[in-house]
């Protein structure tokens, strides 16, 4: 059972973020890269699969800078992923082209019997990766899914749908998985599985290799901005009620929000 | 010129109040628009859609819809799509059109910008702005100029106008593609409320490790119920296990945009105000003064949100009622 997850290295949650002075992005320097949140929840889920069925290979793909995306590469295979693939490029792929990039590794790998990624980044946080890559490979695709179970090739699955409410359903057959957050606990890499991480395989390519290019990208993201300064806060003392009062009559008569 | 089409989205028999910002926006920009809508509920909104002056509707109104479906939503979005002729798509940038419009998009080879705060459509390249790093930062966005720019929108970021056009409104009733499909919904279980949610509400309550302990969220739910508002939590007590992670605010958790966000117990960690920074106004009640939560808040009270918060939820019940 060949089992693909793809990843992303993002900045720490943690992060302070810093315009370069041309606003044309954002100040990399400093940055602590980490695996994107989602996709942890994506690998275990993976690795699990690969256990309830007893045998299989989990591949891990990203695109992105090879020389820091090796690290969260390193991450998912100390976690127990088998082998890992690169996409190495410097300049950022827009999602319509990181799927057709990601279509395109796993198809040139075999036909995959499940597809895992996290639910979106929290970097760009736009969530189309993953259904894009199901439309390119023609798969059905499943997102935001908080509960999963595989048996004789049907999915059953639970997913977080608008307003907390939840959707049940099945898939027939491979399909792509989008993780959210509650789907599992991931696992933290062993000491003896970072040591055995080191020498599993890790294949890279470039876009070129796989017939693209960075000039497809459709999206630019330019003129980056900082959030407006806030106004300080106006803090309102007194004894409760008389704090409540006050704040009520802000809100309806000074914010105009009520 | 360009003509637009505005994708709606059903909650109950009705469109949703963030499509029809989208129908507003669209209106006043003086361009043709043409809709498309799914699920039942579909079929019943020529009426409505002449005073927008909308002059063709896409529909189909078959029970079999009322869940979405991506194998049988995306390919008759695509159908309405191609058939309209349309150079600019808006949809609203809820949990189902973000992967819906990625799948569309995909089909297509176009690109889809979703969670838009800023939308100018006199403007060649459409004014758009969009956050980043859950609102850390925020960048223009230019899309190249392919046959069709799809774009959704951040709910509550424009006005709801009504209009009272009478165009004549020409249906198309889409057929339902005969797939052979591989996904069954088997069943959707509701929510314990029956509020908006997060990432639509126009106000939230929301609670951090300050609240104590999952039982102490009665009083949130209270002041949410009086304000028609969501409740949301910091991810110390989603983590903890207190609520669910669906009302998860901040940056692995859900980045949201209110007119009015009142924070209780919550000190404010960097990823959560990442995450709701972006509000309107923001209220800030905690019993540490030096909270970081405050930096960021408009009005602040120091004080028990055990005593404040019941209070609170007394005096708005008076002055709404």
């Amino acid at each position: 059972m060949r089992i693909f997850v793809c990843i992303k290295q993002v900045p720490d949650t943690e992060t302070k973020i810093k315009l370069k002075a041309d606003q044309s992005s954002i100040e990399e320097s400093g940055i602590k890269w980490i695996v994107n949140p989602y996709d942890e929840f994506a690998i275990e889920e993976a690795l699990k699969l690969k256990e309830a069925v007893g045998q299989g290979q989990v591949t891990l793909v990203s695109v992105g800078p090879k020389a820091r995306v090796v690290d969260a590469l390193r991450t998912g295979l100390a976690m127990g992923a088998d082998d890992a693939l690169i996409v190495d490029t410097s300049t950022p792929l827009d999602n319509l082209l990181t799927a057709q990039s990601l279509a395109a590794v796993i198809k040139s790998e075999g036909p995959p019997a499940m597809i895992f990624l996290g639910r979106q980044s929290i970097d760009m946080g736009v969530s189309a990766t993953g259904p894009m890559l199901a439309e390119v490979l023609g798969l059905p695709h499943a997102s935001l899914v908080s509960k999963f179970s595989h048996e004789e090739g049907v999915s059953r699955i639970e997913r977080e749908v608008e307003g907390g409410s939840k959707e049940v359903l099945e898939i027939t057959g491979p399909a792509v998985i989008t993780a959210n957050k509650g789907l599992n606990t991931p696992r933290y890499a062993s000491l003896p599985g970072i040591m055995k991480a080191k020498k599993k395989p890790l294949k890279e390519m470039s876009l070129a290799d796989l017939g693209f290019n960075s000039e497809q990208n459709k999206v630019h993201l330019t003129n980056f901005k900082m959030p407006p300064e806030k106004p300080p806060v106006k803090m309102i003392s007194g004894e409760a009620n008389q704090q409540a009062q006050e704040l009520v009559k802000a809100l309806r008569e000074e914010a105009k929000v009520l | 010129m360009n003509k637009i089409f505005v994708f709606c989205e059903m909650s109950g028999d009705r469109i949703k109040k963030s499509s029809l910002e989208l129908l507003t926006a669209a209106r006043k920009s003086g361009h043709p628009i043409v809709t498309g809508a799914l699920g039942p509920g579909s079929e019943n909104l020529k009426e409505f859609l002449q005073n927008y002056g909308v002059t063709t509707h896409y529909f189909n109104g078959s029970a079999e819809l009322k869940h979405y479906n991506p194998e049988l939503y995306s390919p008759m979005v695509v159908e309405m799509l191609k058939s309209s002729e349309a150079s600019i798509v808006l949809a609203s940038s809820s949990l189902m059109n973000r992967d819906l419009f990625a799948r569309v998009a995909a089909k297509l080879d176009l690109a889809c910008i979703n969670d838009c705060t800023e939308l100018n459509l006199q403007e060649d390249d459409l004014g758009l702005r969009r956050p980043l790093y859950s609102g850390k930062c925020s960048a223009q966005v230019r899309i190249k100029e392919d046959s069709q720019r799809i774009i959704l929108m951040r709910p509550n970021q424009l006005p709801v106008e009504n209009f009272s056009d009478s165009a004549s409104v020409e249906l198309k009733e889409l057929a339902i593609p005969s797939v052979d499909l591989k996904t069954v919904i088997k069943e959707v279980v509701k929510g314990t409320s029956e509020r908006l949610d997060l990432t639509e509400a126009n106000i939230i309550v929301s609670g951090g490790r300050g609240m104590g302990g999952p039982e102490n969220f009665k009083i949130l739910e209270d002041l949410a119920d009086t304000l028609g508002a969501t409740v949301g939590a910091s991810r110390a007590v989603v983590d903890a296990g207190w609520v669910p992670h669906n009302m998860q605010v901040g940056q692995t958790g859900k980045t949201v945009a209110p007119s009015l966000y009142i924070a209780c117990g919550v000190s404010g960690a960097i990823q959560h105000l990442a995450g709701m920074s972006s509000s309107k106004v923001i209220v800030a009640i905690n019993k540490d003064p030096e909270a970081p939560i405050f930096q960021k808040a408009t009005y602040g009270i120091v004080g028990d949100v055990f005593e404040i918060v019941p209070k609170l939820t007394e005096e708005f019940k008076k002055v709404l009622s």
